[in-house]
């Protein structure tokens, strides 16, 4: 038997409680209104181009991406903006965002909305970047970054492969094991898509082996195409983390600082495919996403296609509503995720997940001394010592929290998750980064 | 639901916390204890509860009237430190010894570094250290097991009955004769079981291994320190008797004699005072391998567990500083 890949340095094994593996893609109903924030991606904030009293049709652009590191945003509904001003996004910060009162679901024209499966692709490289940007897809594993910047590769460097990432190593969610199952034939159009748009032969897919019919499903039909191969990968989180999800299938490693692209990879999500698919064949903008409603305590943890800028309340309520005991409701992974300020917040491109907690789990383990069990340094995926870099940063020994390499973290959580101390290592950290990025940029000017 | 829990995240924890290890250990123990019992009788259980209790008490009142400070009695590691230090002593050490071991370990190896976590040293052997350079007499005298035990009450032993049943220890042996001296003592499988002088917690090195294989088991400890400290002393040893066999004792005899396996598994593999990293802690074995067996035969102790340990203790810091684990993207020699 062949031994499955993962990535070697660190990684932790949380429990994994995909609880909603088996429920199919249900599409939730319109919500009556939307707030559509026009910053949802890494980058620069989008320039909105519709008012106040604007009659609106779904798909109908709304906000111009016009930075080099930004994207579009599209009317995910259809009827009349009701607002153009800022409202509370998920991580409870005001943000400019577009508040479109739904009337009926009236599309742009040019949309194609058959469930019709169109293969042929007729668009050129060019044609294939100019229509990603213009649909405005951004990466949906939750970094957000706008897709077309991905597909133009710097000069002097060559994309040698195309990996897509299926790994869903988040506990609990399961957006991307649903869309793998369900939209397996689509999902590779968009791979041939991206693969023609970044102009490389091969494609690696990586998927953890705790989802066998994803990865049976796809390498089915991958066997019809060339260069396409689906890898089964031993369950370690973060493996979904690019860097290690790269070490894992290829044994490259990403050097410090650096993008996937200086060892010859892109890397895309299977929701970025996804609505790459879409965008290309279909004309059709990012306005919708599989979203996973999950808890131990709902009643019905689903996958919801849900249009953007739904509140997460209607995302609960058509889980079975918000159980009484509830503590804590996350916009994520439980890992990475952001807890919200309140269930009024949208649901945004990068918004895998919503997992309800109850009050039992809300609150962190208690807080003791560090007692340098090293777990933190075995668990650290990027060979860091977390327990130093929290003293550092709690002590605002910026140099020092530098040259120990506080940069290199990619706030995975591991850290915090097995510390026996309940020490809020990450935390500290990204206090830390924070400092030691403004360090780093004024030493720049 | 009034209001939500904000935090960062990770908003999922592991299943663990300070007592949760501590008592692990403790079970991991449990085998060596029993094996003390056996063979130590009312000698052995006297030892543990004046040793346990006395660790308990101390750290009590120096948290309540030293440092003013929580209380921290329940996280299982005075539990751990008093197991140890009795692990440590032989069977027929006076009671108020044993109370003074327990308040420098608790007194001076730990609280006064300021509590758990903070220790430079591994506390249950500072006290061991300390009482066996202050009594040497009563600390290296070592009944016998079996025969010693029904001689013992829970006042102790009388001195003329216990100069009748104690024994050398197959080290002490080692360093009095030379290898003819151990020739003919017991046995391998004697030793291995536990049937032989020594500290009340070292003599079975079957029943440590099982508490040891239970830890490596339940990941309480990681194969670095075990395996590093292991296969150094043992690799050393071999050198030597594979060099001159009338000299040097072989390295399966240093394996099961005096303090090694409890060494290795319980007290090297402390937390605080042993290295983070991987990297760090196969040389923090290593060290404590090759210290061990240089102070056995060439020291004039027979035996160095103790010792090696301290020292390695010594240099974790430096180690951790000097040997960062291996980084994500960057090259081997940029690491550092």
């Amino acid at each position: 038997m062949k031994t499955l890949k993962t990535f070697k340095l660190g990684g932790i094994h949380p429990q994994e409680y995909k609880i909603a593996a088996d429920q199919p893609i249900e599409v939730l109903p319109i919500p009556k209104t939307v707030d559509i924030p026009v910053a949802q991606n890494l980058g620069a904030p989008s320039k909105v181009v519709v008012k106040k009293g604007d009659q609106v049709k779904t798909g109908q652009l709304i906000a111009k991406g016009e930075a080099f590191i930004s994207a579009n945003v599209h009317a995910s509904v259809s009827g009349k903006v009701k607002k153009v001003d800022d409202v509370l996004d998920a991580s409870g910060y005001k943000r400019p965002a577009v508040t479109i009162q739904a009337e009926g679901d009236e599309w742009e024209e040019d949309i194609d909305t058959s469930g019709e499966i169109k293969k042929e692709i007729t668009a050129s490289q060019q044609e294939i970047v100019d229509k990603i940007q213009e649909k405005g897809i951004v990466g949906l594993g939750g970094a957000t970054f706008p897709s077309h910047v991905k597909l133009k590769v710097p000069e002097g460097k060559t994309a040698e492969y195309l990996i897509i990432n299926g790994v869903e190593c988040e506990p609990f969610l399961t957006s991307d094991h649903r869309l793998m199952v369900e939209k397996g034939e689509e999902l590779m159009v968009g791979i041939e898509i991206l693969k023609k748009g970044l102009g490389v032969e091969k494609v690696l897919i990586g998927i953890e082996n705790n989802k066998p019919d994803a990865i049976k499903h796809l390498s089915e039909i991958a066997a019809q195409y060339n260069n396409i191969e689906v890898h089964a990968l031993k369950v370690k989180y973060p493996q979904g983390g690019e860097k290690q999800l790269i070490k894992a299938l290829l044994g490259r490693e990403v050097p410090s600082g650096k993008l996937p692209i200086e060892v010859g990879c892109v890397v895309n999500n299977v929701g970025t495919a996804y609505a790459v698919y879409e965008a290309v064949q279909k004309n059709k903008p990012l306005i919708e996403r599989v979203v996973t409603v999950t808890g131990k305590k709902l009643e019905k943890p689903s996958n919801l296609q849900v249009r953007i800028g739904t509140p997460v309340k209607d995302l609960i309520d058509k889980a079975g509503g918000l159980p009484g005991d509830t503590g804590k409701v996350v916009n994520g992974g439980p890992m990475m995720g952001k807890a919200l300020t309140s269930l009024e917040a949208p649901i945004v491109k990068g918004t895998s997940g919503v997992i309800v907690f109850p009050e039992e789990e809300a609150n962190r383990p208690p807080l003791k001394s560090c007692i340098r069990c090293g777990k933190c340094v075995a668990a650290c995926p990027m060979g860091l010592e977390p327990l130093y870099l929290a003293q550092l940063s709690e002590k605002e020994l910026w140099e020092r929290a530098e040259e120990n390499l506080i940069m290199d973290c990619i706030e995975c959580g591991s850290c915090h998750y097995t510390c026996p101390s309940g020490r809020p290592l990450l935390d500290y950290i990204r206090v830390g980064k924070t400092n030691v990025g403004q360090m780093i940029k004024n030493r720049g000017n | 639901m009034d209001k939500l829990v904000i935090s960062g995240s990770p908003h999922v924890h592991q299943n663990t916390s300070i007592p949760k290890l501590m008592y692990m250990v403790v079970i991991a123990m449990i085998p060596a204890m029993l094996v003390s019992f056996y063979m130590f009788g009312l000698g052995a259980l006297r030892v543990f509860l004046i040793s346990v209790l006395s660790c308990y008490l101390f750290e009590y009142l120096i948290q309540r009237y030293l440092i003013r400070g929580p209380i921290t009695i329940n996280d299982g590691s005075a539990l751990i430190t008093g197991i140890l230090l009795a692990f440590n002593v032989p069977s027929s050490v006076p009671w108020w010894m044993m109370v003074v071991g327990a308040l420098v370990a608790i007194g001076m190896g730990k609280m006064s570094f300021g509590g758990l976590g903070k220790n430079p040293f591994n506390p249950a052997l500072v006290g061991r250290v300390f009482m066996l350079i202050s009594f040497p007499v009563e600390m290296t005298r070592w009944p016998k097991p079996i025969v010693s035990r029904e001689y013992f009450s829970f006042a102790g032993m009388d001195d003329k009955i216990l100069d009748t049943v104690t024994g050398p220890t197959p080290l002490g042996k080692l360093q009095e004769e030379g290898v003819e001296g151990i020739s003919e003592s017991s046995g391998y499988a004697d030793m291995v079981l536990g049937q032989m002088g020594g500290s009340m917690g070292e003599i079975s090195a079957i029943a440590l291994v099982i508490g040891g294989l239970y830890l490596l088991y339940r990941r309480v400890i990681t194969w670095h320190i075990p395996v590093a400290y292991l296969g150094s002393s043992f690799a050393l040893a071999a050198i030597l008797w594979f060099a001159d066999p009338t000299q040097y004792a072989d390295p399966f005899f240093h394996l099961v004699t005096g303090g090694l396996i409890l060494g290795v598994f319980y007290m090297a593999t402390d937390y605080v005072s042993s290295p983070i990293s991987a990297k760090g802690q196969i040389i923090f074995g290593v060290g404590a391998g090759v210290l061990t067996i240089i102070i056995r035969v060439f020291g004039s102790y027979p035996e160095g567990v103790s010792f090696a340990i301290l020292l390695m203790n010594a240099a974790t810091p430096l180690i951790n500083n000097r040997f960062k684990p291996k980084r994500f993207g960057h090259k081997p020699a940029k690491a550092a």
